[in-house]
């Protein structure tokens, strides 16, 4: 593990909340930032172990990408689709303006 | 009539099968004794009317000779996995509203068995917790008691507080990195969670994909195996599942572990560990060597190093599978002054604690810069992990280990370092990392009266050895202590 990187900020808690798209508080933030550099205090043992040469685990159990067809195998489920919308209108989504 | 809430599942299913009672009968008993657990909060959903109504079908079918290998078995599902036309919240407020209109495989699976379902089972919010406490529609409490109220183990608390509390046959449940075992340990009950592949994941709500396994929690070895041959089998809409025929895993319940090769490894301990549970342990040992196994101590040298590794994994796989709910096409919306707004507020909301600091966490270990350094790490520790276990293959059949570093704790249980409820999996997120079949088996009560669970880990795709092994284990424990029936 890098050795700079446990130094979370408050500011990294409010970038970090940007990104994961979380509605937080600013005087959360510390209290946040103290909880996450305890959690990554405790997963920094893993700089322990030498992974040299050692691959990346993908899969859980050996086994080849399965292939099908490209093939419509499903559709015409408008209504099912739509049905646990917050809001919908006309067959489509409603959603709040993204374009100003 | 309800004494048939006293049965294991196989000895329902052969009543069913000989019409010593019908299903309209033990249904009604368990709904009966379901209404009368309330207090234990099991259920986020009942079912009870369209229960009534499978019964009827069951019946007929059962009277014709006919039927599934659950047909008319009243079961619970945890609330999980999605039901056509039943309420699905995964344990959140975001999903509070969610009704799907597809059908998980497991479910289907089971609903093509002939299972008669009682409801929607409780749970830690998306799975994430280790004691029910997490979930948006409140604890659940352990029908074991000790002067306090005590949690079931999480995730899967409901599936398991309601079989052991008699008021489902069995249940389905899901383990990510102990959801199974752990509560079933905490409850006095049996679970497996199969080879990672064995059971579809498609409809399951996903929480970390490369580790999440469905599987039963039951009353006995032989109920495990009956419920997991129907979960089980391959489906061609999930990517990851494994496309072989099922062995027969009732069957492999009566092998035996004559001249089985039982592994110990001697990492499967921690200093707050009760000497109880060491005990226990030591006892597991004997009991399979007196059944004609043979004992050989190994090492597992990464296992300390599996649950930090788990915690970047799996909040990281949870961070893109959650960012899903964003309240645009289903699931709560909380308007926001724009787009961004509402997302976030949405969000805030819509999740609990837990579930916001796992995405937080999930979202910082693979941000740009330290992905490497974290993620990519961890994928390379679990390698060592999986290479540890491929190693000790060479030298046994099975591994033997305790399921927990403890018995179930109070709810409302003061933890100021999040560190320590993820302890709780410290022997059960191996499996989970590495792929591999696991169950736990109630083997004993403790000081205080409360359940203890040992754990058989198996090869990957060898079910049928953990089965074997855990059907002696239950044999020797003959656990039959169940809890005081305080809640009617």
């Amino acid at each position: 593990m890098s050795d700079k990187n446990t130094g979370v900020t408050a500011e990294t808690v409010r970038k970090i909340a940007r990104l994961s798209r979380l509605h937080i508080e600013p005087d959360r933030l510390e209290f946040l930032a103290d909880e996450m550099n305890g959690l990554l205090v405790w997963i920094e043992q893993l700089g322990e172990v030498d992974v040299t040469g050692t691959q990346p685990m993908t899969s859980a159990v050996e086994m080849d990408a399965p292939m099908r067809c490209d093939e419509i195998t499903d559709g015409g489920m408008q209504e099912k689709v739509l049905a646990n919308a917050p809001k919908s209108e006309a067959g489509y989504f409603v959603v709040p303006r993204s374009v100003e | 009539m309800s004494d048939l809430t006293q049965l294991s599942l196989e000895a329902a299913l052969a009543g069913l099968k000989a019409k010593e009672f019908s299903s309209v009968e033990i249904t009604k008993a368990h709904i009966d004794a379901c209404m009368d657990a309330a207090v234990l909060n099991t259920f986020i959903t009942t079912d009870f009317e369209n229960a009534m109504k499978s019964a009827e079908k069951s019946d007929a079918k059962l009277a014709k000779g006919e039927g599934g290998s659950l047909e008319g078995a009243p079961l619970g599902i945890k609330d999980l996995y999605c039901t056509e036309g039943l309420k699905t919240t995964a344990g959140s407020k975001i999903l509070g509203n969610f009704m799907p209109h597809y059908e998980s495989t497991v479910t289907a699976n089971m609903k093509a068995d002939g299972m008669v379902m009682l409801g929607k089972l409780n749970m830690d919010e998306f799975a994430m917790g280790s004691s029910n406490e997490t979930s948006y529609y409140g604890s659940v409490v352990n029908p074991w008691k000790n002067g306090e109220n005590l949690v079931p183990g999480g995730s899967s608390g409901g599936s398991a507080a309601a079989v052991a509390a008699n008021i489902c046959l069995g249940a389905s449940a899901t383990d990510t990195g102990g959801s199974i075992r752990q509560p079933a340990s905490f409850t006095g009950t049996t679970g497996i969670k199969p080879t990672y592949g064995r059971c579809s994941r498609w409809g399951v709500v996903a929480f970390a994909s490369s580790l999440d396994q469905a599987g039963p929690i039951t009353r006995t070895v032989k109920d495990s195996a009956i419920m997991l041959q129907s979960m089980a089998g391959f489906d061609a809409k999930d990517s990851t599942s494994i496309n072989k025929a099922l062995p027969d895993f009732s069957a492999a319940c009566d092998k035996g572990v004559k001249g089985m090769k039982i592994g110990i490894p001697k990492e499967y301990t921690m200093d707050s560990m009760p000497s109880e549970i060491e005990d226990l342990w030591q006892q597991g040992i004997k009991w399979l060597e007196s059944c004609g196994a043979e004992i050989v101590h190994v090492s597992l040298p990464h296992t300390k190093y599996a649950l930090p590794a788990y915690y970047i994994v799996a909040p990281a796989e949870a961070s893109s599978n959650l960012a899903r709910y964003d309240g645009m096409r289903y699931g709560e919306r909380i308007e926001g002054d724009n787009l961004y707004d509402t997302y976030e507020r949405t969000r805030a909301e819509g999740f609990g604690k837990e579930v916001r600091r796992r995405i937080m966490i999930g979202t910082y270990v693979l941000s740009a810069g330290y992905y490497d350094a974290y993620y990519l790490k961890a994928q390379k520790v679990r390698t060592k992990i999986a290479d540890d276990f491929k190693a000790v293959w060479g030298k046994c059949d099975a591994l033997l280990t305790p399921t927990c570093p403890s018995s179930a704790f109070a709810i409302g249980r003061k933890v100021v370092d999040p560190v320590t409820m993820y302890l709780n999996d410290v022997f059960t997120v191996t499996a989970n990392l590495a792929g591999l079949p696991a169950m736990s088996v109630p083997a004993a009560l403790d000081n205080n009266g409360l359940p203890l669970g040992l754990q058989i880990i198996g090869r990957p795709l060898d079910e049928e050895t953990v089965f074997a092994a855990s059907a002696a284990l239950e044999k020797c424990a003959d656990f039959t202590a169940k809890p005081e029936k305080w809640w009617v």
